[in-house]
């Protein structure tokens, strides 16, 4: 029996269970739960370990975070949240200095920056808020928003061609719909026309072909010609006689492609939707999509996520769906159903995509030959 | 021989603690807990609180985030969960002194599974539960944490990153309950259902159950054991209502129809109050008998998208409008109704001859439910913060002579 551990019994004080095996051993653990709870058990003794090495178990939880699940990130986050908490009520040093260091070294994962960032912000609020400012072009989406919060305050404080360069520049860094939005309309009234579609990354243009059948949803199911071969000249049965591919083009700002526009308002119907994106390099991407429909989304023939949920929502990046680009032409392809609802608000049969990077930047496609 | 008498204090001190979780191993909350959604027995009363008939703030305690799930109380300590962020993401559990309202702890974490809700709800929309010595707080993310009353983590569990397309983009709110050592969850959707009967000790599974696949915001509500009949939990959904033995996942009856998907039932050992057709109440049967017997329905009776309560052998429903109904359990006949101040999205929730409701302006009405006609003895408006058009979603919380309710941005706790 180890000496602490005797000493924190007779005194009755949470009982920490000493593993043998080191701290960083510990901090492992936690990264390495996995589903339905496997792990949990030597997660739950670990967690402890690691709350209780104090402040000096922050560096090794950061090096660990993102080296797992989402899930695993949890555990992680926690320690190093409920250690910094325990500091803070005790008064003990924390390793600012290293969070910093941490943190600024964009090298390291973004679930571990985002940390290093929270555990920050929790130990010493206005040295994090000051950093913050400086993390307009950070890799980390999340991490941008201080900075372009800040801009947006000070460009709000200008006028004239001041405040239009300003706006210009939180534009540049702005990834978030809400803050472009403000910036967006800041520059309208400045008269700058922003184009929301390329800053974002929306594909504007597609080929559509339908309607296929969805009675009773059970086209979602069902794989129609489209989902085995897109060939563009070629016509099939459709749900009420021939179909073939048409163009269809979006002006919404956000991407929407109305299929309803284009195959008119229908109901119990399945539509596809391709597009082909011409990537410079072969990279990891995201496409993120909204959608209030049932969907399935294909890149390069892999099926990405399939969803069958009816007008629950819509957002902007509802869904984000990772990928990876072929260097040349890649075949995007959207499968979007309607139901049979009838109320007001179920009339919507459309879809938004965009193809960006993990922070939200726009991809653009180098051309578009569909 | 120094070391004899820390050995001994070692000793005795094991011992004490052996003692200490021994007790902690069987005892779950008290009588005068408010340990889940709906109290003690998911019905909406206290055994043992006190309603005060002229309420006044006792205290206030600022919260960090957004939340509709109601707080639960164990001991001297009051419980929260909050979401706050750009895509609510940042996930909190929140812990204050039930006497002054101090902040004990916090822990962060972020959300795994999806965040949006439509803008009325929020993704802290579950209410946590205590089985009396851990708290679980479940999120619309499908994020599932356990901690001890000392804010340590005890397990963790990412329902989406384990069945990853069961979620609603209007917000999930079903909250979890404890049966014995089983943590049910129940998580329904368009696109991918299920129950869980999670082990409290470790956050594994125990059993899934597939239902159906259709929203559903209404909550499992624990079903009483008695003789030949294992305690079980009650499970709604628009194909209708089963009752799930909690060790076992087996299902031990059910009933086709089509029960309600926000609001939920009420159950005693022997009868079952489903909101249902308005409610129906029904029989619960025998061991071995797949049905339950319909004792009645009474259509008129229509708690909405609130849950009802169940007070002194009376069923009292609210609707949206503010109509707040009480009727027998005999058959479900109306005895009165008694106009209120609404909307209401909470519950009511009452103890005695008791009632306190909270409207969505935060409008605190405590009404006595014992006068012929009912009446509203008291009332109380909680500030809200115009500027943010704060709210009041949730449904109260009884302790003692204390009610909590908690705003947007506050936790209240509101005494005589």
């Amino acid at each position: 029996m180890k000496v602490p551990l005797l000493l924190s019994l007779l005194l009755g004080t949470a009982v920490a269970p000493v593993r043998a095996g080191s701290l960083e051993d510990a901090v492992k653990t936690l990264t390495q739960v996995g589903r339905e709870g496997s792990g949990n058990e030597a997660a739950t003794q670990a967690w402890t370990q690691v709350v209780a090495s104090g402040p000096k178990g922050l560096m090794p939880l950061l090096a660990q975070s993102g080296s797992g699940s989402t899930v695993a990130d949890n555990w992680v986050r926690l320690a190093g949240n409920t250690i910094v908490a325990q500091a803070l009520e005790a008064k003990r040093p924390l390793p600012l200095d290293a969070l910093e260091a941490f943190l600024t070294n964009t090298a390291h994962s973004e679930a571990a920056r985002l940390l290093a960032f929270d555990l920050l912000q929790q130990a010493d609020a206005n040295r994090a808020q000051k950093l913050e400012r400086t993390f307009g072009n950070d890799p980390v989406q999340k991490l941008r928003r201080g900075a372009v919060a800040f801009l947006l305050t000070s460009a709000a404080s200008k006028s004239g061609e001041e405040a239009k360069k300003a706006y210009q520049e939180a534009l540049s860094v702005a990834r978030d719909e809400d803050q472009t939005k403000i910036v967006s309309e800041a520059l309208k009234k400045l008269g700058v026309d922003v184009d929301i579609p390329k800053h974002f990354g929306f594909l504007t243009q597609w080929q559509v072909i339908g309607p296929f059948d969805n009675t009773k949803g059970a086209g979602f199911q069902t794989a129609f010609p489209p989902e085995t071969e897109v060939v563009l000249d070629k016509s099939y049965a459709g749900k009420s006689g021939p179909v073939k591919w048409q163009p269809a083009t979006s002006k919404d700002e956000y991407g929407k492609l109305n299929l309803n526009e284009t195959l008119t308002a229908l109901k119990e119907a399945t539509a596809y939707a391709v597009t082909t994106f011409e990537s410079g390099e072969a990279r990891e991407a995201e496409l993120r999509l909204g959608c209030k429909n049932a969907w399935k989304v294909w890149l390069n023939g892999e099926l990405l996520f399939a969803r069958d949920e009816y007008h629950r929502g819509q957002r902007m990046d509802q869904y984000r769906l990772k990928g990876r680009l072929r260097k040349g032409s890649n075949t995007i392809l959207v499968k979007c159903c309607q139901n049979e609802q009838t109320e007001s608000w179920t009339v919507e049969w459309e879809f938004q995509l965009r193809v960006c990077d993990g922070t939200g930047t726009a991809l653009l496609s180098s051309a578009s030959k569909r | 021989m120094r070391a004899f008498p820390l050995l001994s204090l070692f000793l005795s001190s094991l011992a004490v603690a052996s003692v200490a979780s021994a007790a902690s191993t069987t005892a779950g909350p008290l009588t005068t807990d408010w340990p889940a959604f709906r109290g003690p027995v998911s019905s909406g009363a206290s055994p043992s609180a006190e309603i005060p008939s002229q309420p006044k703030i006792a205290w206030s305690a600022k919260l960090p985030g957004r939340g509709l799930s109601s707080p639960i109380i164990i001991g001297e300590k009051v419980f929260v969960t909050a979401a706050e962020g750009p895509d609510q993401e940042r996930l909190r559990v929140l812990c204050f002194r039930v006497k002054d309202g101090s902040q004990l702890w916090e822990r962060q974490l972020l959300a795994t599974g999806r965040t949006m809700t439509h803008a009325k709800t929020c993704v802290a929309a579950n209410t946590p539960c205590s089985d009396g010595k851990r708290v679980f707080a479940l999120w619309s993310s499908n994020d599932l944490a356990a901690f001890d009353f000392e804010g340590n983590l005890l397990w963790l569990r990412g329902l989406t990153a384990d069945y990853s397309n069961a979620s609603n983009s209007l917000g999930m709110a079903s909250s979890p309950v404890t049966v014995g050592t089983t943590l049910v969850v129940q998580i329904e959707n368009d696109s991918e259902s299920y129950a869980l009967g999670i082990d409290t000790n470790t956050g594994k599974n125990l059993w899934k159950l597939e239902r159906p696949k259709f929203a559903n915001w209404s909550s499992p509500v624990p079903l009483p054991a008695r003789a030949g009949f294992p305690a079980a939990v009650l499970l709604q959904s628009k194909e209708g209502v089963c009752a799930v033995d909690a060790a076992t996942g087996k299902t031990l009856w059910q009933l086709a129809g089509n029960a309600s998907t926000m609001s939920s039932g009420v159950a005693l050992q022997d009868v079952v109050y489903l909101p249902a057709s308005g409610v129906t109440a029904l029989g619960v049967p025998a061991l071995g008998v797949s049905e339950p017997q319909t004792l009645w329905n009474a259509r008129q009776i229509n708690p909405s998208t609130t849950s009802p309560l169940l007070l002194q052998n009376r069923l009292f429903t609210v609707n949206n409008a503010g109509i707040l109904t009480m009727a027998e359990t005999t058959a479900g006949d109306i005895k009165w109704k008694l106009r209120l101040v609404g909307p209401f999205s909470g519950s009511p929730v009452g103890a005695g001859d008791r009632i306190v409701l909270i409207n969505e302006k935060a409008l605190l009405q405590v009404v006595n439910a014992a006068a012929p006609e009912g009446e509203v003895l008291g009332q109380l408006q909680l500030p809200l913060n115009e500027a943010t058009k704060e709210l009041s979603l949730c449904t109260p919380a009884l302790s003692g002579g204390r009610v909590f309710v908690r705003t947007d941005s506050t936790l209240w706790c509101v005494t005589q």
